[in-house]
């Protein structure tokens, strides 16, 4: 069964511009969401993501009724949103990253009194399955805050509280972590994890943080100029763009740099070439052959690979979509030479964009890059976090 | 997901919403007690300067300074009770703006309606007393010649008031979907309105007689019961036995209210605006 049906949805907006120095204006059709086509199995949990304008709020407003689409066919669990906005209300949970629905000048205690009332719950059941949210997302301490006092962590904690409330079947989070911290963010996570686990609800979020993906999503959809322009699993996403994959090798000697290895590009040498990093890309090589060639040179120590950086991958799919990039589905859909920047070189020539290319490029390279694990790898999904042998 | 049969009546969701509002007017007793003030003032500001006009002339639109306070009386209650009704429409703009809107739309009531009991005014209690004490006085000081008939009159007059301008409240929140920040324009609606009505609209001319008597109809509001209390004929277009029709005028209000709503709503939603 599926909790979301969308066919061949498409919404324009119409912008009407002043022209400097005449009167008058022009009209201008901007088209938000592109003739899209998707499903979301019932139970399952699915990241939608994409730049900003991208068009993901705008489907998200068609899902629960709040826009009404221009041309296609929305079914949110089984209902038309616009015509039965009401019934499809109790049905699910919507939380908008930048928008609150608490009411920001009484307690928090009292907003999900208020909200109880809206959904009509009967009161011992709404308060015992406060009681369970306000555990499990550890909001007992700021229940007689007033929502206004709440820090950020604390209201998104809140917010999605007060979604969960009535028990939908069907839980939409719009950048839910967004500006929260690692650890905020973690335990957010692990909340959705549990809830999802437990009630088996269905989940669809919006983010810009590859780690909300990668730990709460089995499935992702990638939304560029209002295009679905990927639907598969996220390893999937990550081949279909052609990503490399880094080995670290710690050499037993200071050595010659390890170049002219088939498939591979060195990014580094440290510590006088004991330590060298090699990107290289799966489909041409694998990482076993790679380590054969470069034993046949010089004597490894010891090894880690690094994963590709999902935020590289998607940046990637997005420098793609000038907008004449077809509409694909299904992992490895994506054709390769839609994507510009699938080369290491070119990959090379961004500054700044990922660990990689920063030790690359510094000169206290182990430090920077350990650095940077330091601040990301708290959040324990990021791929800097390699496996060692 | 197992149905449960909702708890409570229709109204329990609005019942919620109001009485927190309620509760977080008077959570803040000394910011309450001077919006009470600065409402009360707005009131007597008001009321002085109608006495001050009619102090100086002996008679305006055929009424005297005795018989306008009725006139001052009646609109000034229906208005100041369809404000602390449903007078916060005005800031549908800013509902816009912050998402509220976009969270009505997430609740399972009508947006209207979620609109309308989001919030009450209670600080404008002051002036509808101020309004009331006027009413009074101008009842007991004019010659009314009373019967069950003018009883039923000045009740129902009331009541049309306060439908007419809570009407005009949400014609203009309607209209705001299209002027985001057309509240200037819109307050022209209300506030206009209410100063249309507190004139004696004997003084309008043709144009106005018939856009404040019939197609924004306030003239249903204050002036026409109050000549039809005093027994007075009333001017061309206006006779006093209109008086009688002030339900109609809210009728007709009404109508527009909600054609303005629709047409709003479906512009933000975007289909067919």
């Amino acid at each position: 069964m599926n909790t979301v049906e969308v066919s061949e949805l498409t919404r324009q907006f119409v912008l009407r511009r002043s022209r400097r120095g005449r009167r008058g204006h022009v009209r201008e059709v901007l088209t938000a969401v592109d003739s899209m086509s998707f499903h979301i199995e019932s139970g399952s949990a699915v990241g939608y993501i994409g730049a900003n304008g991208a068009g993901k709020s705008t489907t998200i407003k068609m899902l629960t009724g709040i826009l009404v689409p221009t041309s296609g066919t929305v079914r949110t669990c089984g209902l038309d949103p616009v015509r039965r906005r009401r019934e499809l209300a109790g049905r699910i949970g919507v939380v908008f990253g930048q928008r609150s629905q608490l009411w920001w000048d009484l307690p928090l205690r009292e907003s999900f009194t208020i909200l109880a009332a809206i959904h009509r719950l009967e009161p011992a059941a709404a308060r015992r399955r406060t009681d369970e949210l306000v555990e499990q997302l550890e909001m007992g301490h700021t229940l007689d805050t007033p929502v206004r006092q709440l820090s950020l962590g604390q209201r998104m904690r809140a917010e999605i509280a007060a979604a969960l409330l009535h028990r939908p079947e069907l839980l939409i989070l719009d950048e839910p972590t967004i500006g929260l911290d690692v650890l905020s963010k973690q335990r957010l996570r692990e909340f959705l994890r549990r809830e999802r686990a437990d009630s088996g609800t269905t989940l669809l979020l919006t983010t810009h943080d590859m780690g909300d993906i990668e730990r709460l999503c089995e499935r992702v959809l990638v939304v560029d100029h209002g295009r679905l322009a990927y639907d598969g699993t996220l390893p999937g996403l990550a081949r279909t763009v052609g990503a490399r994959r880094v080995l670290v090798v710690d050499l037993a000697r200071p050595s010659d740099d390890l170049t002219g290895l088939a498939g591979a590009t060195l990014l580094a040498a440290e510590a006088d070439g004991m330590r060298q990093r090699l990107a290289f890309d799966p489909e041409i090589t694998t990482a076993a052959q790679l380590l054969a060639a470069i034993s046949n040179r010089v004597e490894v120590r010891d090894l880690s690979i690094e994963e590709p950086d999902i935020e590289d991958v998607v940046r990637r799919i997005y420098s793609a979509g000038d907008g004449t990039a077809p509409a694909l589905s299904g992992a490895g859909a994506v054709a390769r030479g839609t994507i510009p920047g699938g080369g290491l070189e070119s990959a090379a020539e961004r500054p700044g964009e990922q660990g990689v290319q920063d030790t690359a490029e510094g000169g206290a390279a182990g430090v920077e890059d350990a650095a940077q694990r330091g601040a990301t790898g708290v959040d324990d999904d990021r791929n800097h976090a390699s496996t060692s042998l | 997901m197992a149905e449960l049969a909702p708890y409570g009546s229709r109204l329990t969701p609005y019942v919620a919403v109001l009485r927190s509002r309620m509760r977080s007017q008077r959570a803040y007793p000394l910011s309450f007690a001077t919006d009470l003030f600065s409402s009360l003032l707005i009131g007597v500001v008001e009321f002085a300067e109608m006495w001050l006009i009619y102090h100086n002339v002996t008679a305006l639109g055929g009424l005297n300074s005795t018989q306008m306070l009725l006139l001052f009386g009646l609109s000034n209650l229906s208005f100041a009770l369809a404000q602390i009704a449903v007078g916060h429409t005005d800031t549908l703009a800013t509902y816009i703006r912050m998402g509220t809107l976009d969270a009505f739309h997430l609740r399972p009531q009508p947006l209207l309606l979620q609109l309308i009991t989001s919030d009450v005014s209670l600080r404008r209690l002051s002036r509808a007393t101020v309004a009331a004490v006027v009413l009074t006085a101008g009842l007991i000081g004019n010659d009314i010649d009373w019967s069950p008939t003018y009883i039923v009159l000045a009740v129902s007059s009331t009541l049309s008031g306060i439908a007419i301008f809570a009407g005009l409240f949400v014609c203009a929140a309607g209209l705001q979907f299209h002027l985001v920040d057309g509240s200037e324009l819109t307050n022209s609606f209300t506030y206009g309105g209410s100063f249309a009505a507190q004139q004696p609209s004997a003084v309008f001319s043709g144009p106005l007689r018939a856009l404040f008597g019939f197609a924004i109809p306030v003239s249903f509001v204050a002036y026409l019961p109050t000549i039809a209390l005093l027994g007075l004929p009333g001017p061309a277009w206006l006779p006093a036995g209109l008086a009688w029709f002030g339900p109609l005028a809210a009728l007709w209000v009404w109508i527009m209210a909600l054609t303005l709503w629709r047409i709003g709503v479906r512009h933000y939603q975007g289909g067919g605006g």
